[in-house]
């Protein structure tokens, strides 16, 4: 195999806090939330972070009335990251472009619409939208940002759970080694707060996250949090191999050093703290790194109270004697963006190579002790020389990844 | 309903679906396709909005009399009629 460097070139944002890498990081570095209250439909108001992109920006209003929230997302992110990379599209071979989307899942929101839809109009299926199929094809996201930009490579999206985002760019990595591409538009997206039923079953779970501020309706790692909020956003990252990178003068974000992927083969939802410390553990392995070489680890910390429990058991035992290790999370600003997460969560932690920051976790107030870990960065931004970040994403049906970045 | 309210009904959906056009400049004359950013899948929105809308209902067999407007009015006006 030939194991070539693959690096990140360009870096396109969705988040509820902010529509580009810059806005992103300067709300994560001053405490700005990006959850807000919303309608949710039969279930009343809820807290849920909310993107404020403009859909038109690279997308016209008739084929973004005709796709889906997904896909005006990623053709938004790609689009940014595209233009972020200085890749002049019109100057490459399109065939040799990769689209690689990390998904929790997709048809929820589309179906949920036709189905109210059906009710409105007297059960009659001849009013079923024939745009159900298109917008509800679990590739729709991948498929919609190849159609808006015209890219004739592979497009498709990888479903693991709320692993996803980070699935996005090992994948990319993956094609780009076996010489499949040679440039690769991955990472994750999420639709997820268009549906009701994500809110109902995470609220029949005992996990949907709630307060009467709509900012600290999720409170990862607090003692008193109540559940996760549900989230939507993306982001997309130009994927390239280091030589080609290197020759075209681009600006390298960070290398990925290493990865790893397993499951828990233990539960349904319930994480396993085991596993995912062996998650870690091979990540570090491929990348040669030892704990004390990691600068920031990323916590997945959705904000459940068995959910956190566990994967604060499982930082410790990778990371509890790493004297250099500052830890993180992201979910207390923006909610849980599914399968966005993992790739929104490493966007927000990749500018700390440049200006020298970790950003905080946000909403924890009374720090559980059950969350105790030592270089957990709280409230306020700590200074610090970052070279390596190792970003977590876990998702349900038991999935875990971890990925590390390394400063080039 | 007169010729005139017939076509505004189909021009209502119409500048639904095409959103990016401008489409106070339809000659009447001139396929709709010609004229405007409409593909196959936007006539089968047309048929499913006069459905929709006003319960008017186009069998499959009749969709290339939905060409032009004119056309569109010569072939509804009947069926609108018959609603009223």
């Amino acid at each position: 195999m030939n194991l070539e460097r693959i690096v990140i070139t360009g870096v396109g944002v969705a988040a509820p806090n902010g529509n580009d890498l810059k806005e992103f990081r300067h709300s994560l570095l001053n405490g700005k939330s990006g959850l807000s209250f919303t309608e949710v439909r039969h279930m009343g108001t809820w807290a849920a972070g909310l993107c404020k992109f403009d859909e038109t920006k690279h997308q016209n209003r008739k084929m973004r009335k005709r796709g889906t929230r997904a896909g005006a997302i990623s053709i938004y992110c790609a689009s940014e990251a595209l233009a972020d990379s200085g890749i002049d599209l019109t100057a490459r071979d399109k065939d040799r472009v990769g689209i690689y989307i990390g998904i929790t899942e997709h048809g929820n929101v589309e179906t949920e619409n036709e189905i109210h839809e059906l009710y409105q109009n007297n059960l009659d299926t001849d009013l079923w939208s024939h745009h159900h199929n298109p917008r509800t094809v679990a590739n729709n996201a991948a498929g919609e940002t190849s159609l808006a930009l015209g890219i004739t490579g592979p497009a498709y999206t990888i479903g693991a759970a709320c692993a996803a985002g980070n699935m996005g760019l090992i994948h990319a990595l993956q094609m780009l080694r076996l010489g499949e591409i040679d440039l690769a538009i991955a990472g994750g997206i999420s639709e997820s707060p268009q549906t009701f039923g994500i809110f109902a079953a995470f609220k029949a779970q005992g996990a949907l996250g709630h307060d009467a501020d709509a900012t600290k309706a999720t409170k990862p790692l607090d003692k008193s949090r109540n559940g996760i909020a549900i989230a939507e956003g993306g982001a997309l990252y130009t994927i390239e191999r280091y030589d080609d990178a290197i020759a075209r003068g681009a600006k390298i974000y960070g290398e990925i050093v290493g990865y790893h992927v397993n499951s828990d083969a233990t539960d349904f939802v319930l994480p396993n703290p085991t596993r995912q410390s062996q998650c870690m553990a091979k990540a570090m392995k491929m990348a040669g790194l030892g704990p004390d070489e990691i600068d920031i680890v990323n916590m997945h910390a959705t904000g459940t109270n068995a959910g956190d429990v566990q994967e604060c058991q499982a930082v410790r035992e990778v990371f509890g004697n790493s004297k250099n290790t500052l830890i993180n999370a992201t979910k207390g600003f923006i909610g849980h963006a599914m399968g966005a997460a993992g790739a929104l969560e490493l966007a927000g932690n990749l500018p700390s190579f440049e200006d020298g920051l970790v950003h905080p976790c946000h909403n924890i107030m009374e720090l559980d002790p059950e969350c105790a870990i030592d270089g957990l960065v709280i409230n306020e931004p700590v200074k610090k020389e970052v070279r390596v970040i190792l970003n977590n994403s876990f998702g349900m049906l038991g999935i875990n990844s971890s990925l590390i970045i390394k400063k080039v | 309903m007169t010729a005139t309210e017939v076509r505004q009904k189909v021009l209502d959906i119409i500048a639904d679906i095409a959103l990016d056009d401008d489409v106070t400049t339809i000659d009447d004359g001139v396929s709709l396709r010609e004229q405007l950013d409409l593909d196959s899948m936007d006539f089968l929105d047309i048929v499913m909005e006069l459905k929709k809308r006003h319960k008017v209902e186009v069998p499959q067999e009749d969709y290339p009399k939905l060409a032009t407007m004119q056309s569109c009015v010569d072939y509804l006006s009947p069926k609108f009629q018959a609603l009223a």
